[in-house]
């Protein structure tokens, strides 16, 4: 059996798990002190934001609970701070499970001049310092579902992609959907059976958030994400410097979120006017750190590496 | 209507007219991709688990499903009659939906029959019965070897594993989720 959990006033994490979670947080400064990268500290309760599709970011009177501090480092960056991290709380409304708690902390950085094949180099020596891991391998997006699904999401029909789900899809999913969808019920356990690093790289075009697109053909967004045993762990991009081109996917995305019943989002105003001075060629990511805790622990739940996950908040 | 968070272990549902007990429920979402919810779901009629997945702007109907305390009164072969004590109402099931408790069936005990839409449909046992054994051979005498068993049979036709010292017409308590003897019951 179990153990049962702690009544809920206690922390659900033990205390040598509160320790080596302090020290992995120590172990990520020294590493980008290392590197002569600046940290830095930028609102977590802001005005606007960069709306996301499929991310609710808590709102209350004065604003709203950051759902990244993408807006903020990159008018950093724009203002000439060279490169920069932050470890900082964000919000994600709704989201609770075994790898989601709707506060979580988010380790984000930026690179002035690198590409995004070179922040990923990064990025995995940072993982492989804290996990004592190989160094993850790197597969193409379409490499991977053509690997592990059997599927082509950039071109198969959209029957032959609910046929290869592990159990009946819900109704009217348009090929990003079903290709979510893939991704969480075939590739990731596929690539926790595996076990190790593994970044995706070059994503679908359909959904580029704030990378570059690769017209092609075929056309990609410049973006890859982290995988460590088929958890979902950073997820990066060449940054978007194009102004109007950053404004348009803002309008863009809040008219998907109104077709999808979802409330629009007051645009980052302060971000367009940054990247309309100019935002230097850059690279970013954003790591999930009670998830790198959780692996580096060797943990089923994010909740089991955090003093006050969201039942006990 | 439950929305897609309110979809939770042992939250009973109702799905192509068909009341299911949700027996695991997980929040998947890729960072930049679309939330879903996958469900395991036991039918509560047959008892076959499926899989679904609902997206985050799905609802889902929660069954109008009730448990009542009812008395078991007899068997008439082909149906499996109980009675609520408190309105003298009677229903009967079948042998399907007697098929989980059906080995711990004993007259004038009282079990948890499931409603759904006020039409019984199951029906469960308590945690713990205590049955008469009508059969059980003898237990060797000085046979003091720990852990060593002996089949027995109960009244209702049960056959569970009981220790050597324990003998024919005596009184067991049992364990109905695991079929496990548990101790003799005292009178």
């Amino acid at each position: 059996m179990n153990n049962p959990l702690p009544p809920l006033w206690q922390p659900s994490a033990s205390r040598d798990i509160l320790l080596a979670r302090a020290d992995i947080i120590a172990a990520i400064r020294r590493f980008f002190q290392q590197r002569q990268v600046l940290e830095v500290t930028t609102p977590v309760l802001v005005s606007a934001v960069a709306p996301e599709r499929h991310q609710n970011p808590p709102s209350c009177q004065t604003g709203f609970l950051q759902p990244s501090p993408e807006t903020a480092m990159k008018r950093l960056v724009a203002s000439g701070s060279g490169a920069i991290f932050q470890l900082c709380p964000a919000f994600r409304e709704d989201e609770v499970g075994r790898l989601h708690n709707p506060e979580f902390t988010l380790l984000e950085w930026y690179r002035p001049g690198w590409s995004y094949q070179q922040l990923m180099e990064e990025v995995g020596a940072l993982v492989q310092e804290i996990l004592r891991c190989p160094p993850p391998e790197q597969l193409t997006f379409l490499q991977a579902f053509q690997k592990f699904v059997g599927i082509n999401p950039f071109k198969a029909p959209l029957s032959s992609m609910e046929s290869a789900l592990s159990s009946p899809p819900p109704a009217r999913l348009d090929r990003s959907g079903l290709t979510d969808l893939l991704l969480v019920d075939r590739l990731e356990p596929a690539l926790k059976k595996q076990g190790g690093g593994l970044f995706l790289r070059e994503y679908p075009p359909w959904d580029p958030a704030m990378a570059e697109v690769d017209e092609g053909p075929p056309a990609f967004a410049r973006r890859f994400e982290l995988y460590v045993d088929g958890v979902e762990l950073a997820n990066g991009y060449q940054e978007l410097t194009d102004c109007r081109e950053q404004a348009r996917r803002f309008q863009k995305t809040n008219q998907q979120r109104q077709e999808d019943g979802e409330e629009t989002l007051p645009e980052d105003h302060h971000l367009l006017a940054a990247l309309k001075h100019g935002l230097p060629r850059c690279a970013g990511v954003a790591l999930g750190v009670d998830r790198l805790i959780m692996l580096a622990l060797r943990k089923k739940r994010i909740s089991e590496v955090m003093a006050f996950p969201f039942d006990r908040s | 209507m439950l929305n897609h968070n309110q979809l939770r272990q042992g939250t009973r549902v109702e799905i192509d007219e068909i009341p299911w007990i949700i027996v695991d429920a997980q929040f998947v979402k890729p960072g930049k991709g679309q939330a879903f919810t996958k469900i395991k779901i036991k039918n509560l009629i047959d008892g076959r688990v499926i899989e679904r997945t609902f997206k985050s702007s799905d609802s889902v109907t929660k069954a109008d499903v009730m448990d009542k305390s009812m008395q078991y009164l007899y068997s008439d072969g082909e149906f499996w009659h109980f009675m609520d004590p408190d309105s003298y109402e009677q229903v009967a099931l079948t042998e399907t939906q007697v098929s989980n408790t059906i080995l711990w069936l004993r007259e004038q005990e009282t079990y948890e029959v499931t409603l759904w839409k006020g039409k019984a449909i199951s029906v469960n046992p308590p945690p713990f019965v205590i049955l008469d054994i009508t059969q059980c051979d003898p237990g060797i005498k000085g046979d003091t070897v720990s852990g060593a068993t002996k089949p027995a049979t109960l009244e209702t036709g049960a056959v569970i594993k009981v220790p050597l010292f324990v003998n024919e017409g005596e009184r067991v308590r049992v364990d109905t989720r695991t079929g496990n003897y548990v101790e003799r019951a005292k009178d």
